[in-house]
């Protein structure tokens, strides 16, 4: 078996017993990368280079007895949109198809203190636009459960690299999904943290007040025990919010007895998947099976998230990618008259057609005459989409649902409408728009042999009631084998 | 023929603020300093960055809007003007549009007729600064400099209370001086560091509605600002008479050619899709902490006047020209404070020193000595250690290079003779070799003594104690 | 569809937004822009009189740093990915004719 099926924890812990090398470690990852690439393409990056060499220092400092991080020495993916100092960060973009930062994102950097071994950085869609990775300007990148469907987006690279077993886990980042739909796709799991969790600085802005950072591995204590290790109030993020209580693994105890969880009948209705919506159900049962109260309930506003986040993340977004102009750095068209033709050659040529589109649209929102039926009319439902959840954790301590209305489509099928698509996010969005924290992890698999996903939304600060529920729920199934593993059975 | 007009003037002054570091990074505001020395990924847009508020920034925007008179916003918040420029390093500038954190002031000017008007203030807004264009001589290219991006601004909007460009300049020293008594700001427009765009209009006499009005940038002086003002109204006016339209637009003052040009430009809509910025979170100033700003606030101009009249009993016209510049006061009362004799002092300030800052183009904030030396100047020359001439000649020294008086007059063996025995010596020599003189003296002209007692002085290097050559003179003649 | 995009809106977003779209890309966007605007306009089916615009979503205030020179020279990072430098700046096009 590869040190790649283990969990990051476990191997972890073989690497501080000594059982095995950082350096093995990395070299495990490298050759399922080498392996596996082609067929699902995760990355834009891979460090084949300096990883095993860094590998080296950090072992050095395991034997030493200077790092003992639950993952010191354990290979990790980082989304391509989180700056990475002297590594190519290229959010998928042609605008930035040569950029190299010089500081790493502070979520990496803690990665880093902790002995993390940065393998790459994975593949997006571009500037974290899109759901199905297929935005890409380095190509596409495919389920590992079968490369003929999507792997979901934006981190849909960070997912299939997990899924694939090319990292023993990886960083995302949701700003309408973003972690939790690919996670669902690649049936992996994957937390969105409460906004001002993790710092931002040295994320590259898609919706400022949206976006958050995350992890996406094998398993729910994987993602408490790196959520614990890249969470911290960072002075360099002015909405970086300061927390205590960030010791997430102490919530991974199997007992639900008494928690109150809601399922909103919103979520449930048409457009729904009948394959997810008895998988998620069937896991509900399971909750209230360990003594966990479930009941349904009526959320509202459901249908306007989705509008309301494309208002104010276009928005956002039409003034974050202002900066890509040929001037600082990345891509300069090559030939141009006078300073406004070299910025719209550079912008029209460096980005893609989807981050185009909403740049056009988020100027179009902000513009004399429409700021206020626009904007601000997306602000007041933001408000009132916030009460509703408010509302709805007066009463529940967990809310409960699919993370997608549907498994992976196939490829290249949400491309040609894009509201078609923007309707996938539906139960992942409102959460962004209220800052809450939310998990989505396996629950179960489509006819089709697709992983079907379980979200669970917790209130503002309450990671630990998802990580519990979510803890308790993953007891009761195994999830011991990924599409590498079955593949492996297949050919046995 | 010709109608009365009124031009009608607005302000929007902006003062760069004397922190020593930006608005929104770590990096130092320095003057100088090679290109792009002074930046980091804040103050350059780099990806990923993100800005952290400067809280002295809002202390010195809170306390400029307190001394004119505002109603401080205490729950404002910042927001993002949206343009493409390349000095402008994210393409948006992080600003205030909304909820800007001082609003409803004014300051009063005095008027021609010796009278005062009021000038109202509309609001006093915080943002950043944009880098600099270099302009290549040669080639048809730019080159940015992000040194000045990120500097903290206050932009200060004033109503259109204006009329003509004297109240205009009233108004403009009205606010250096309160600002550089704050010392937010060293207000200095030849540097940059307080710049003005005028928007101007012109109406017919008596009329109640605003004509269309135009903005003017780039005024480094202010000769340009009152020149452009009088070239746009009256372009404005011939362009009524002539029956067309004032076209509402940005215009560019050149101050070589003593004309403006539009600034207008397809690709220039001037629609910055202002919204509230998402990576920074609003600002509340608490009543304790408005309190603790406004216990902070200096003395001001009018209550030092009435001050320097009494404690140091100087007069009221001298006590107005020095308070009139912030450094001059502090100079004064500092070398007071050393040495006392508030009206010696005072004297050296308004007399020697304004002389040489004339002679010399200087304002009184490039002074450069300090009031330890001024101070010993003083003590020298009023015990009579040196004469009044060696005095001035020390002064020059002093405001051309702040010598210490003490060491120099020690080291050019300046100290006034007072020697009897040598100076006997020295008048007897200077009797004997200007007979001529003496006899003239002799005949009655009693001015030749003047004669007699500069050869000595002469003689003496212009050391000698003049009270004792003119008793010595006169008993040896 | 109830919002019809003009050719002027297209040209006019584009000058805002500094991109230049061939004409089959102003023919998409159009309809793109269109259909979003009239999914948007479901906002107007709520009543939001009254209702305090929420730009942030946690009541967070006052975040400052103190007025201390924490930064050297940065030229050199600045520098670093530039497209075209000269004398130690970024070369633009010139930008006063």
């Amino acid at each position: 078996m590869s040190l790649m099926s283990l969990t990051a924890v476990e191997l972890g812990k073989r690497i501080q017993n000594k059982e095995v090398t950082a350096v093995d470690a990395t070299r495990a990852a490298l050759a399922a990368i080498a392996a596996r690439e082609k067929a699902v393409g995760s990355f834009v990056t891979v460090d084949a280079e300096g990883a095993p060499a860094r590998a080296e220092q950090i072992q050095k400092k395991i034997d030493a007895g200077e790092l003992t991080s639950p993952l010191a020495g354990v290979p990790v993916a980082i989304k391509d949109n989180m700056c990475t100092k002297g590594m190519k960060t290229t959010c998928s973009s042609k605008i930035l198809f040569d950029f190299i930062p010089t500081f790493t994102a502070e979520a990496v950097r803690n990665l880093e203190k902790a002995g993390a071994v940065i393998i790459g950085k994975t593949n997006m869609d571009e500037f974290a636009m899109g759901s199905t990775t297929e935005t890409s300007a380095y190509g596409v990148t495919k389920n590992p459960w079968n490369t003929g469907h999507v792997p979901g987006g934006s981190s849909g690279g960070s997912c299939a690299a997990v899924a694939a077993e090319e990292c023993s886990y990886a960083l995302g980042s949701d700003t309408g999904g973003s972690i939790r739909q690919p996670s669902s796709f690649c049936g992996v799991t994957g937390i969105k943290p409460t906004y001002g969790t993790v710092s931002r600085y040295g994320l590259i802005a898609y919706g400022s007040s949206l976006d958050q950072i995350g992890p996406i591995a094998k398993d729910v204590t994987d993602c408490a025990t790196i959520l614990e290790i890249i969470s911290s109030h960072d002075s360099k993020d002015s909405t970086s919010v300061k927390r205590e209580d960030t010791n997430f693994t102490e919530a991974l105890v199997d007992d639900v007895k008494g928690m109150k969880i809601g399922i909103p009948r919103d979520y449930l209705g048409e457009g729904l998947n009948a394959e997810v919506k008895e998988a998620v159900l069937a896991a509900a049962k399971e909750l209230e099976k360990k003594g966990a109260v479930v009941e349904e309930f009526d959320l509202g506003l459901v249908e306007y998230a989705i509008p309301a986040y494309y208002v104010i993340a276009c928005a956002e977004a039409s003034s974050n990618l202002a900066r890509f102009d040929g001037v600082k750095y990345g891509y300069r068209t090559a030939d141009y008259d006078g300073l406004h033709q070299m910025y719209k050659k550079s912008r029209s040529e460096g980005f893609g057609a989807e981050v185009k589109r909403r740049i056009m649209l988020g100027s179009f929102v902000l513009s004399s005459g429409y700021y206020d039926a626009y904007y601000l009319k997306a602000l007041r439902v933001k408000a009132l989409i916030k009460k509703a959840f408010d509302e709805a954790f007066a009463k529940y301590d967990v809310i409960l649902g699919p993370a997608a209305p549907t498994t992976a489509p196939k490829l290249g099928a949400s491309l040609s409408d894009p509201i078609q698509m923007y309707l996938g996010d539906i139960y992942t969005i409102s959460v962004n728009l209220a800052g809450l924290p939310g998990i989505s992890l396996p629950c179960g698999m489509d006819s089709q042999g697709l992983p079907i996903g379980l979200q669970l939304i917790g209130d503002c600060f309450q990671e630990k009631h998802i990580i519990r529920a979510a803890y308790a729920f993953e007891q009761t199934r195994d999830y011991k084998h990924s599409p590498t593993a079955m593949q492996d059975e297949k050919g046995a | 023929m010709s109608k009365e007009y009124e031009t009608v003037i607005g302000l929007e002054v902006h003062v760069e603020l004397a922190t020593k570091t930006k608005i929104f990074c770590g990096c130092s505001t320095a003057f100088g300093g090679a290109p792009n020395t002074h930046t980091c990924p804040v103050c350059t847009g780099m990806p990923g960055s993100l800005p952290v508020l400067n809280k002295k920034v809002v202390e010195y925007a809170a306390a400029v809007g307190l001394a004119t008179n505002c109603t401080i916003n205490q729950n404002c918040k910042f927001d993002r003007k949206n343009y493409f420029y390349p000095d402008n390093p994210q393409n948006y500038q992080i600003s205030q549009l909304y909820e800007p954190i001082c609003r409803n002031g004014y300051v009063e000017i005095e008027t021609a007729d010796g009278g005062t008007k009021k000038i109202g203030i509309h609001e006093i807004h915080m943002e950043e600064d944009a880098g600099k264009l270099v302009h290549d001589d040669w080639e048809d290219v730019s080159v940015v400099d992000f040194n000045r991006s990120g500097v903290p601004l206050i932009e200060i909007v004033s109503e259109p209370d204006m009329r003509s460009a004297d109240e205009v300049i009233a108004y403009l020293e009205k606010l250096r001086l309160i600002i550089q008594y704050l010392g937010a700001s060293d207000c200095k427009l030849n540097e940059g560091s307080m710049r003005a765009d005028v928007n101007i209009s012109v109406r017919e006499a008596g009329a109640s509605e605003f004509g269309t009005r135009t903005e003017m940038k780039n005024l480094n002086s202010f000769r340009a600002i009152s020149h452009a003002i009088e070239g746009e109204k009256n372009r404005q006016i011939d362009l009524i008479e002539s029956g067309e339209k004032v076209i509402q637009e940005t215009r560019r003052w050149d101050d070589t050619k003593e004309s403006s040009h539009a600034m207008r430009s397809k690709e220039d809509a001037q629609d910055y899709r202002y919204f509230p910025e998402p990576d920074l979170v609003p600002i509340r100033i608490s009543d304790e902490w408005l309190e603790e700003i406004r216990s902070r606030q200096p003395e001001f101009r009018s209550e030092k006047l009435v001050r320097y009249e009494k404690e140091y009993e100087i007069p009221r016209y001298d006590a107005e020209i020095i308070t009139n510049s912030k450094h001059l006061a502090d100079l004064f009362e500092e070398t007071v404070a050393i040495c006392g004799k508030p009206k010696k002092v005072s004297n050296w300030l308004m007399v020697e020193t304004m002389r040489l800052l004339k002679e010399h183009e200087m304002e009184p904030e490039d002074l450069r000595f300090s009031a330890e030396h001024l101070a010993a100047l003083v003590n020298l020359a009023d015990a009579g250690t040196i004469n009044s001439t060696v005095a001035k000649e020390v002064f020059e020294q002093m405001f051309a290079e702040d010598i210490d008086p003490e060491k120099y007059v020690e080291e050019h063996g300046l100290k006034t003779v007072n020697d009897e025995g040598a100076l006997r010596a020295t008048i007897e020599q200077v009797i004997k070799d200007n007979p001529q003189s003496v006899e003239d003296y002799h005949n009655g002209k009693e001015k030749a003594i003047g004669f007699l007692v500069g050869q000595t002085m002469k003689a003496m290097k212009g050391k000698a104690n003049p009270g004792m050559v003119n008793q010595i003179l006169k008993e040896l003649l | 569809m109830a919002n019809i995009i003009s050719d002027e809106t297209i040209e006019y977003v584009g000058i805002l937004a500094k991109l230049e779209l061939s004409d089959e890309e102003k023919e998409q966007a159009k309809k793109d822009m269109g259909e979003m605007l009239d999914y948007i306009d479901q906002l107007n089916e709520l009543d939001t009189t009254g209702v305090e615009p929420m730009s942030h979503v946690f009541p967070v205030q006052n975040v400052f740093r103190e007025d201390e020179v924490t930064n050297g020279d940065g030229s050199e990072d600045t520098l670093a990915n530039a497209p075209l430098m000269r004398d130690g700046g970024f070369e633009v096009p010139k930008t006063i004719i």
